[in-house]
């Protein structure tokens, strides 16, 4: 019998050691799983490495997890938000580096890790800063930047629903890099509202196969990262 | 009022209306942050685009009533929106698959500069201590069929934004299609900067004056 099911979030995290690489889903607040993210601040591993499209809001969730000082480096695409200082005041500091991807070679990146595709050619970039030191070649008459593929060591992710084999529905636009993550990840963590039995999530609408997920947790409410912040919160 | 009298060529609606009049219907379309989201309000009646939003949604409708949002539903800028019937929701790699992939027809965005070759800069302006920020800017000036770039004709100092050739970090290498600004339309063509139209009451010398290369008329 197949039971991805751990017990709560920080049974979930409770392995992630110092120095590892950390996807964490989410597009701002859509789809951030700021239980996950809280319980890997109780944790208390450091020298993270984290895989993710921004730096957070306020001062929880990514943010908390970067104002404790546990991340060494950020791979991003969009490191600011109107409501965060967080991740501005350290690199101004020197204190967390930046690894700057585009939104889209982010994402194909994440999603080659995950499909065994070490390098793929993308037009982004080309003939911008960003394309600096990596080669380049053209086909067909234009020219394309070769990109490494992302992996991890663990991913954590925020679904909707999942049953105990670890197939997962999302929702709405939380979806966004939950299920490449998932794939790209040597451990992936779902934080999910409700964990059904096997068989209750229809196959045709399931949008990530159990295969790519090790552990799913229930986190029946979960918190609004834009409530907190609007509430002046701080983690822990 | 006094701020309208002092306007010289068209209002910021008056451009996203005049942008807006060039999208052919069923046109599926991805309209960058700020001044280009102005675009959706002004779609000639009859005509149907759909919206994609890079964050993982075809069929982006407009801003739910007070209350009745979902904070996980929302556009690349990070606002509450609402999906059409018919819209999708997709992971992200699927997304820039349709953004990369040449599936998306235009796309509208905001500009510090354009050069008269089509290059774009939109994303930093390269000072010390700036937080750089791509975004997802790059992947669609280099994947979408058409880019449009919606921008006040000057900066703030009056510096031509229109210029022969970007200082500031480049977001893509001759990507850019046409300018719409307060002033005129303007085609990016092999030959340059090409006048397409005049806002009404602006002449071809006072933006020609205003424009940081040659601007060719028909």
């Amino acid at each position: 019998m197949i039971d991805k099911r751990v017990q709560g979030p920080a049974q979930a995290v409770a392995d992630i050691p110092d120095g590892a690489t950390v996807m964490i889903g989410g597009f701002g607040e859509a789809g951030s799983p700021i239980e996950l993210i809280h319980a890997l601040i109780d944790q208390g591993a450091r020298g993270l490495t984290v895989i993710s499209n921004n730096t957070g809001s306020g001062e929880v969730g990514l943010a908390a997890l970067l104002r404790a000082e546990r991340v060494a480096k950020v791979v991003c695409s969009f490191p600011r938000t109107a409501n965060s200082t967080v991740f501005p005041d350290l690199y101004r500091k020197g204190r967390i580096e930046l690894e700057l991807v585009p939104q889209g070679t982010l994402a194909e990146r994440i999603r080659a890790g995950g499909a065994g595709i070490p390098a793929f050619y993308t037009p982004a970039a080309v003939g911008t800063p960003l394309a600096e030191g990596k080669p380049s070649q053209t086909f067909d008459g234009k020219e394309y930047l070769l990109e490494r593929w992302l992996r991890a060591d663990f991913a954590l992710i925020k679904g909707r629903c999942a049953d105990a084999h670890g197939n997962v529905v999302y929702n709405k636009t939380a979806r966004n890099f939950g299920p490449i993550m998932a794939m790209a990840a040597n451990v992936a963590i779902v934080q999910v509202n409700s964990i059904v039995q096997p068989g209750q999530i229809d196959p045709e609408t399931v949008v990530t196969p159990g295969i790519f997920v090790d552990r799913v947790v229930e986190v029946a409410q979960p918190l609004h990262e834009s409530e907190l912040v609007a509430a002046g919160a701080s983690y822990p | 009022m006094t701020t309208e009298t002092a306007q010289i060529g068209w209002t910021r609606d008056q451009m996203a209306r005049r942008l807006a009049l060039d999208i052919p219907n069923g046109s599926y379309v991805n309209l960058g942050i700020g001044i280009p989201e102005l675009v959706a309000r002004f779609v000639p009646e009859g005509r149907t685009l759909i919206y994609h939003t890079e964050n993982g949604l075809l069929g982006m409708g407009p801003s739910p009533a007070p209350g009745a949002g979902d904070p996980e539903l929302i556009n690349a800028g990070k606002r509450q929106v609402t999906a059409i019937p018919g819209a999708a929701y997709f992971h992200h790699a699927d997304s820039f698959a349709m953004i990369r992939g040449g599936h998306i027809d235009l796309c509208v965005l905001g500009a510090m500069q354009v050069a008269c070759n089509g290059d774009l800069a939109n994303w930093s302006t390269g000072e010390p201590g700036a937080i750089p920020a791509v975004g997802g800017a790059m992947d669609l000036v280099a994947g979408v069929k058409s880019v449009f770039v919606i921008t006040q004709h000057c900066t703030k100092e009056g510096e031509p934004k229109l210029v022969e050739r970007c200082t500031y970090p480049l977001t893509g290498r001759a990507v850019i299609n046409r300018v719409y600004t307060e002033l005129a339309v303007i085609d990016i063509t092999p030959r340059g900067f090409e006048l397409v139209e005049l806002s009404p009451g602006v002449s071809f010398e006072y933006v020609s004056e205003r424009t940081g290369a040659p601007l060719l008329r028909l």
